[in-house]
C-alpha cells in the first residue's frame, strides 16, 4: 500500500503546513526539480571574498585597519552565513511539498563537509548549490565528481595538500618532502560510494588517492587541475586500471557510482534516513535493484522509495533532526519562506541557530565527515530533547504573530496521526504557550 | 555509522534496574564502589602517538619526519634519554615531575588495515577483540566494568558532554549529561508530557532522566554542546567529588592530515586544560584517580606531502592522575628503521592497549582477571603487569 498524503508530508517531507494540503506522490517528486535551482551562492563569489578578506587581515596586521573595522569585516561575513542557514530554513520550511528540500539535506550530509573558517562557510554555501542541487535527479556519478572536485571537498578532506610523490613537481623539489594525502580517497571509498564494510583494501585507497592527485583549489588560480602534481603511471582500483588526467579521475568516480557495493550502502542509507534506522531489508534490496538497474538515476531511486510500501509500514520510526524539527515546527505554525526571510539576523541567531546547537545540531558543523548520525537514541537523550522542550516553550511566541489555539495547532501540525494520550493532553494545558509546545515537544512530531 | 549508533538507543537510557544485571545479582548491595576513581578520554580523530610523545632516541626518526617530532632541539621536553613530550604538553611536566604522568607506546587494539576512524573508535569503546564484525559488538567496556563493580548505581558512572559515548553503553545504567540546559515547563505541562511520552520508552526515559539529573545539578551553565574541555573536565571532577567513580568524555580535532604542527596545538591544549582541571576539580580526591586518555589508532610514521600524517596503527597512551605510578614510558619499542614498520608505514604495535586499562582496573576495583580476559576485554592477554599504579 503506498503512503497516504498525510503520512507521506511527514516522512518524505517537512509536515503539514496550514497553508497547503498534503501532497500525492507526484507532487511530493516534482518538488525535486524545484530544489534543483540554486540560491545563488557559487565558488567565484566565496573566493573573491576569501582574497577580499586575506587583504583585510593584512591591513589590520599591518595597522591600517582598526581592530573595531577588522570585526566589522567579521562580521559581514558571519552575516552571510546566518543568511545561508535562513535560505536553506525558508525553503524547507516553506516549499509546497518539501521533498526535494529533504532530499538536499540528505545528500549534502551524505557529502559532509565543514567549512574551518568565516569565508569556507560561504564556500560551503557554493557546495550546496554547485554540488548537490543539481544532481538531485541526474545521475551519481554526477554528483559524485562534482561534490568530490568541489573547492571546499579538496580543502576539508586534504585533496589540496596532496602530491603524487613520482610527479614532476616532486622530484623537481625533492627538500619540500611533498608527497600523497589518503584523505579523500579514503573517505570516497568508505563514505561517500563502496561503504566501510565493502571489499576494499588500504592497496585500493592508496591507489584512488594517486588516481586522485592533480585536483586542487587555490584561490589565486583558477585552475582546477595541476598536470605537475599527478602521480605518473597507471593505478589499480578494485581490478580497474586508471591513467592521468581528470578524465581518468571522472572515468573512476563513475565506476564507484555504479559499483554494487554502492548501490547496496545508499540504498541502505536512504532507506535507514526515510523509512527506519533499522530499515525493512525489502526496502533496501528494491533501492538497490533499482540503483544498479538504472546506472545510479537518483530520479528513479526517488521515485522507488517514495512509492515503496515499506514506507507506511514503518511510520514514526525515526527522529527528526534537529534541522527538521525547526523546519517542522516554522512549518505547522504558518510560517513561509517569506516570514522566514524577513527574520533578522540576530534572530535568526537567537531564535533557529544557537537552539538547534543546543538540539545537537549545530549548522554545518557535522562532527566529522560521516555527517550527522541516524539513530532516534542519537537525538532524543535527556539533554538534547531539554532543548527542544526549552524550543518549544519559548520560541513559538516570538516567531508568529498570531499564536495559534493549541487544540487547532494539534489538528494542522499532526493531522489525523496524534495519539489518543496527546489528543487527551493538549486541551489541559495551563495556558496556550505550553499547549502549543506540547504538540511541539510530542513524541508524535519530533518522530515522522 | 548506524551499527554504532543502533546500539546507543537501547544502551544509556534502557534504564534496566540496577538489580536486574547479571554480574551484579549475585553480590551484595551493602558493598559500595570504593574511593578509587577512573577517567577515561576518548581522543577522537586519531592522536599522532610519534608527535606527542616523540622517540627522538631512534635515528630512524629524522629520516621518517624531516620536519615534525624534532625532539628536544624542536623544542619538545625531555622526558629521558630516549621519549621527549610534545611542547603543547609543557603544562602537564609539572604532573610528569611528581609522578603523576606516564605513557605507554607502541600500543593499539587490535583494530587493523582499514583505518578507518569511526570503525577505530567503535573497537576502542567496545573493548573487544575482532572475534566479531564491528557492528556486532555489543556495548563499551565501561559498562561492562560497571556491571561488575560492587555496590554499583546509575550515578557510579557519568558520561560527559553531548556526544554519546559507546564506552559507557551497555546494561548497566549510566548517566549522562552535559553541564548546561534545564528543563523549565510547569508541573501540569511535565506531567501531560509525561503522559504524552508515555508508551514511548526512548522520550519517556530521556524525559525522566532530564528531571532527575536536572533537579541536582548545582546551576552550572557552559556556552554550547560539547562545551570546552574545562567544562567537561570541570563537571566531570564535580561528579567524581559525589557519588560517581567512573567517567569518561570525549576530545576531538586529531585528525592532522596536515600542517599537523599548528592543526595539534589546539587538541593538545584541550588535553592538557582537561587533566589539569581534574586535578584541581577533584582536589584531594586526585590522589585516587587515574586518567586514562586513549585514541583509535595512531599515525602514519613518515610524515606526508602537506605536514601532517595519515591514519596508522600504533599510538600512544597517557595516564594520569595521584594514583599513577607516573615519571615513565612504558612499552617495548619496536623502532622505527628499516624493516620494523608494520606494512611498511606505521609504528608496530607491541601491545595491546586494552592490557594496560585492564591492569588499570585489577588496581582500582579488583577486578579479576578471569572477568578483565573473558568479559570486559573478550580474548585480551592482560600478560606481565606493566605496574601503572602507585
Amino acid at each position: 500500500m503506498t503512503i497516504d498524503p498525510e503520512r507521506a508530508a511527514i516522512r518524505l517531507g517537512y509536515g503539514l503546513s496550514p497553508r497547503v494540503p498534503p501532497a500525492d506522490t507526484g507532487f511530493l517528486l516534482d518538488s525535486v526539480a524545484q530544489a534543483t535551482q540554486p540560491d545563488g551562492w557559487t565558488a567565484t563569489a566565496a573566493t573573491a571574498a576569501h582574497l577580499a578578506f586575506g587583504e583585510v587581515r593584512k591591513a589590520r596586521d599591518e595597522g591600517a585597519l582598526s581592530a573595531e573595522e577588522y570585526r566589522a569585516e567579521v562580521q559581514v561575513l558571519e552575516g552571510q552565513r546566518l543568511d545561508a542557514f535562513r535560505n536553506r530554513l525558508a525553503r524547507a520550511a516553506g516549499a509546497p511539498a518539501g521533498f526535494g528540500e529533504r532530499l538536499v539535506q540528505f545528500w549534502a550530509d551524505h557529502f559532509t563537509v565543514v567549512a574551518q573558517n568565516p569565508t569556507q562557510h560561504l564556500m560551503a554555501a557554493a557546495f550546496v548549490d554547485e554540488a548537490i542541487r543539481p544532481h538531485l535527479d541526474g545521475r551519481f556519478g554526477a554528483m559524485l565528481f562534482a561534490a568530490a572536485t568541489h573547492p571546499i571537498m579538496l580543502i576539508y578532506l586534504n585533496q589540496n595538500a596532496s602530491v603524487g610523490p613520482n610527479s614532476r613537481f616532486a622530484r623537481r623539489r625533492p627538500e619540500l618532502h611533498v608527497g600523497l594525502n589518503e584523505n579523500l580517497g579514503r573517505e570516497v571509498l568508505e563514505l561517500h560510494t563502496l561503504g566501510v564494510g565493502a571489499d576494499y583494501t588500504q592497496g585500493d585507497v592508496r591507489e584512488l588517492a594517486k588516481v586522485l592527485t592533480g585536483l586542487t583549489y587555490n584561490p589565486r588560480d583558477h585552475r582546477r587541475f595541476r598536470p605537475q602534481v599527478v602521480e605518473p603511471g597507471t593505478e589499480t582500483v578494485l581490478g580497474v586500471s586508471y591513467g592521468d588526467g581528470l578524465p581518468e579521475i571522472a572515468r573512476a568516480l563513475d565506476d564507484l557510482a555504479v559499483h554494487p557495493a554502492t548501490a547496496r550502502h545508499l540504498a541502505r542509507k536512504l532507506a535507514t534516513h526515510f523509512a527506519a534506522d533499522d530499515p525493512p531489508e525489502a526496502l533496501v534490496a528494491d533501492l538497490a535493484a533499482v540503483w544498479t538497474d538504472s546506472g545510479g538515476d537518483l530520479r528513479a531511486v526517488s521515485a522507488a522509495l517514495v512509492t515503496h510500501p515499506d514506507l507506511a509500514a514503518t511510520f514514526r520510526q525515526k527522529a527528526r533532526q534537529p534541522f527538521d524539527f525547526v523546519a517542522a515546527a516554522l512549518r505547522a505554525l504558518g510560517m513561509g519562506a517569506g516570514e522566514i526571510l524577513a527574520l533578522d539576523r540576530p534572530q535568526v541567531r537567537q531564535y533557529l541557530l544557537v537552539p538547534m546547537q543546543r538540539m545537537g545540531q549545530p549548522f554545518g558543523k557535522a562532527r566529522g565527515p560521516d555527517g550527522w548520525p541516524e539513530p532516534a537514541g542519537d537525538w532524543i537523550t535527556p539533554q538534547l530533547l531539554s532543548a527542544r522542550i526549552g524550543w518549544a516553550l519559548s520560541m513559538p511566541q516570538r516567531l508568529v504573530e498570531a499564536f495559534p489555539d493549541p487544540r487547532a495547532f494539534l489538528s494542522t501540525a499532526l493531522g489525523t496521526t496524534a495519539s489518543e494520550a496527546l489528543v487527551r493532553a493538549v486541551p489541559r494545558a495551563e495556558n496556550t504557550r505550553e499547549g502549543v509546545a506540547i504538540v511541539l515537544a510530542s513524541t508524535e512530531f519530533n518522530r515522522r | 555509522m548506524p551499527t554504532r549508533r543502533a546500539l546507543l538507543k537501547t544502551a544509556a537510557l534502557a534504564a534496566c534496574s540496577a538489580a536486574a544485571h547479571p554480574l551484579l545479582s549475585t553480590m551484595t548491595f551493602a558493598s559500595a564502589p570504593g574511593e578509587s576513581r577512573l577517567v577515561v578520554i576518548v581522543l577522537r580523530g586519531a592522536m599522532d602517538g610519534l608527535d606527542v610523545v616523540q622517540p627522538y632516541g631512534d635515528p630512524a626518526l629524522r629520516q621518517l619526519r624531516p620536519a615534525l617530532s624534532a625532539g628536544p632541539e624542536g623544542g619538545a621536553l625531555v622526558l629521558d634519554d630516549f621519549f621527549a613530550l610534545h611542547p603543547a604538553l609543557d603544562a602537564l611536566m609539572p604532573l610528569w615531575q611528581a609522578g603523576e604522568l606516564a605513557f605507554a607506546h607502541a600500543v593499539a587494539t587490535p583494530y587493523r588495515d582499514k583505518r578507518s576512524h569511526f570503525d577505530g573508535q567503535d573497537l576502542l569503546e567496545a573493548g573487544t577483540g575482532n572475534d566479531l564484525p564491528i557492528d556486532q559488538q555489543k556495548g563499551g567496556w565501561l559498562n561492562r566494568l560497571l556491571q561488575a563493580v560492587p555496590g554499583a548505581t546509575a550515578e557510579t558512572a557519568y558520561s560527559v558532554g553531548t556526544e554519546e559515548m559507546l564506552i559507557l553503553s551497555g546494561q548497566a545504567r549510566a548517566l549522562s549529561w552535559a553541564p548546561e540546559a534545564a528543563l523549565a515547563l510547569s508541573p501540569q505541562a511535565r506531567l501531560l508530557l509525561a503522559e504524552v511520552y508515555h508508551d514511548d520508552p526512548l522520550f519517556r526515559d530521556a524525559a525522566l532522566a532530564a528531571e532527575e539529573i536536572g533537579a541536582t545539578l548545582t546551576g552550572k551553565t557552559g556556552k554550547g554542546p560539547g562545551g570546552d574541555a574545562a567544562r567537561l573536565a570541570a563537571f566531570a571532577a564535580d561528579r567524581l567529588n559525589g557519588g560517581t567513580r567512573i567517567a569518561s568524555f570525549s576530545l576531538s580535532g586529531w585528525d592532522s592530515h596536515a600542517r599537523q604542527a599548528q592543526v595539534l596545538k589546539r587538541p593538545l591544549g584541550d588535553l592538557a586544560t582537561a587533566i589539569l582541571t581534574l586535578r584541581d576539580g577533584l582536589g584531594a580526591n586526585w590522589a585516587r584517580t587515574t586518567v586514562l586518555a586513549m585514541t583509535e589508532f595512531g599515525r602514519t610514521a613518515r610524515e606526508n606531502g602537506s605536514g601532517g600524517t595519515d591514519h596508522g596503527t600504533g599510538g600512544a597512551l597517557l595516564m594520569a592522575g595521584g594514583a599513577v605510578r607516573g615519571g615513565r614510558v612504558h612499552g617495548d619499542w619496536p623502532g622505527l628503521g628499516e624493516g620494523r614498520l608494520y606494512q611498511d608505514r606505521d609504528l608496530l604495535p607491541t601491545r595491546d592497549v586494552r592490557a594496560y586499562a585492564g591492569w588499570a582496573m585489577r588496581g582500582l576495583f579488583g577486578t579479576k582477571a578471569g572477568l578483565i580476559e573473558r568479559t570486559i576485554f573478550p580474548g585480551l592477554d592482560l600478560g606481565p603487569d606493566p605496574r601503572i599504579l602507585a
